[in-house]
């Protein structure tokens, strides 16, 4: 949980960038994110790191991304699987947008372990 | 076989350079100007003028045009339109042949465009309004030295605005303290920070010492937020040897990003930097002081999305475009027409937006829109609204007037931006919801609770002075 300052003084943090500044997103809410990247047409991906390496610019993918999925279930549960699978990594979802050449979306869902 | 002759004296501009039936070429530039002619002067006239006094012509027949073909080189007045609730002024359109300008240069082409004409005694007001650059044209452009796409990629953001700030007090302070506030700001949440326009080298902070002690506080704020952070390292300098001795120290401190003033700096500094830039990876955060010199009377100088469409092409990665609802001039309607230009690949005309023109810019990477000036959290679901993702949204003194410092203003604006990008992609109406969003973020965060309260009365409701033209 952020925010655990004292009035006046700030702590950093290790935030982790898109909505690293919010409390921890609700399932209800990662799917609200997961309908909002398919609605744009972008293509769901997922990775995972272990959080020494949290500045590298490659996370391990988790599969491939998952192309013409409209399925919110199936992206959570991709989610929910690859955080599993890796407890102690971070876990974020990002939306590949092919037009742009770019990600539209990028942001973690499961913090790892320290 | 040629068979003009020689004939001495003064013709009338509109004989060669008003040409109605001219149908303009894919290739040509196309200009639009807002004309206010002295009294009495037909409006052919002072159109046919302008077109001529900005190409090929002069204000007397010579005997050396008869060794060319000046049918080929002329500019050319092809329209003439009313401007709307205006009866002293009107519009004319110009057309110049692609030749008349050296590949790349933007200094050439204002050089022609808005060169002696401007200063023409048959004119009381001009104004240039908008320019079609041909595609031949832009492809002869380097543009952004890296572009939208590639800053996220370096920079790892996706999906939001980036924020920034601009350090303050703007002049004054020492090298030490001055990257202490830089370091404050970054590991409370901002991507960036900003040297102040008027912050080069002066004698209380020689710029060496600047870029040093920013680079600690870049490394540490990054090492202590898991983030990739940012100080645009003003390189604009008295000459360009110095401009680019300073770029190189930003490079070899590890820097990721410089800036410059373009105008001040002048066209050629600004083209040449952009160069240094793509050929060093570095991006390049570009000013635009004086620019209300140039573009804020309604009848004379140059309008503002010109001058920002000639940045794209001289080359740049953000660009400052005001805020709409800052303490700065900007028209909502027109500053969204100038945004779109900064960063989309056409742009098709479109008047209630200020757009003469269709604007085809092939591959040329986008600028990001930079809103500063006088914005604090209150604003934030306007601007998220308003500016999209790709904009640079820089908070100065809503960031450092914070009660409890800059890292709190910091957090305090990534809160507020993070919870209207959250609330936005779950399909809320960002400005009719706006101060729930807000309230419910800064039940977890008194860093924002603290800012609302700051601000909440902070408005900035002045007429703009530059309006659309409209009936």
């Amino acid at each position: 949980m952020p925010f655990q300052n004292t009035m006046g003084d700030y702590q950093t943090r290790q935030t982790l960038e898109t909505f690293g500044f919010l409390p921890p997103l609700t399932q209800e809410e990662v799917f609200d994110q997961i309908a909002y990247i398919i609605a744009q047409g972008w293509t769901p991906g997922i990775e995972h790191v272990h959080p020494d390496f949290s500045m590298n610019h490659y996370w391990t993918m988790w599969k491939l991304p998952f192309f013409g999925e409209v399925n919110l279930d199936h992206v959570a549960a991709e989610l929910e699987a690859c955080h599993r699978t890796y407890p102690d990594h971070h876990v974020r979802l990002t939306g590949y947008d092919n037009y742009t050449q770019c990600q539209g979306a990028s942001f973690v869902v499961f913090e790892g372990r320290r | 076989m040629s068979v003009k002759t020689y004939d001495a004296g003064v013709k009338e501009y509109r004989e060669l350079y008003w040409t109605p039936d001219y149908v303009p070429l894919d290739s040509d530039l196309l200009a639009c100007f807002k004309v206010t002619g002295q009294p009495g002067v037909p409006r052919e006239e002072v159109a046919a003028a302008v077109a001529a006094e900005s190409s090929t012509g002069t204000w007397s027949t010579v005997w050396s045009e008869l060794l060319t073909d000046m049918e080929f080189y002329k500019g050319r007045a092809y329209r003439i339109e009313d401007v709307p609730g205006d009866k002293e002024s009107f519009y004319t359109f110009i057309a110049y042949p692609i030749d008349l300008f050296e590949e790349g240069s933007i200094v050439n082409v204002l050089t022609s465009l808005v060169g002696n004409v401007f200063g023409f005694k048959a004119l009381r007001h001009l104004r240039l309004e908008d320019i079609r650059f041909p595609l031949a044209y832009v492809k002869t452009c380097m543009g952004p030295p890296n572009g939208i796409q590639v800053e996220r990629d370096k920079l790892n953001k996706y999906g939001r605005p980036l924020l920034g700030c601009t350090i303050k007090p703007k002049l004054g302070l020492s090298a030490k303290n001055y990257g202490r506030a830089v370091y404050e700001c970054l590991r409370g949440g901002l991507d960036f920070t900003k040297d102040d326009e008027n912050v080069n080298s002066q004698p209380f902070m020689r710029w060496q010492n600047r870029f040093e002690f920013v680079a600690e506080a870049v490394a540490a704020s990054q090492a202590e937020t898991g983030e990739r952070k940012g100080h645009y390292l003003n390189v604009t300098a008295p000459d360009p040897e110095q401009m680019y001795e300073r770029a190189e120290f930003a490079k070899e401190l590890g820097q990721p990003i410089i800036m410059h003033d373009y105008i001040t700096g002048g066209f050629c500094a600004n083209t040449g930097l952009a160069k240094w830039c793509r050929k060093n990876g570095m991006l390049l955060h570009i000013h635009r002081a004086m620019h209300a010199v140039i573009d804020r009377h309604p009848k004379h100088g140059i309008h503002f999305r010109v001058l920002a469409k000639c940045l794209r092409l001289s080359g740049g990665d953000h660009l400052h475009t005001g805020t709409v609802v800052g303490k700065l001039e900007g028209d909502r309607a027109s500053t969204l027409g100038y945004v779109d230009l900064l960063r989309e690949s056409f742009i098709p005309e479109d008047r209630s937006r200020g757009i003469f023109f269709d604007q085809d810019w092939g591959s040329m990477p986008g600028v990001f829109a930079v809103a500063s000036g006088g914005i604090h959290v209150w604003h934030m679901p306007a601007l998220v609204t308003i500016f999209g993702d790709d904009s640079v949204l820089q908070f100065g003194g809503g960031t450092q007037g914070h009660p409890w410092g800059n890292a709190a203003g910091a957090a305090a604006n990534r809160v507020a931006l993070e919870a209207c990008i959250k609330a936005r992609n779950e399909g809320r109406d960002l400005e009719r919801e706006s101060r729930e969003i807000l309230t419910d973020a800064a039940r977890h965060s008194p860093e924002l609770a603290s800012a609302m309260e700051t601000w909440k009365e902070i408005k900035f409701e002045f007429d703009t002075v530059d309006k659309l033209d409209a009936g």
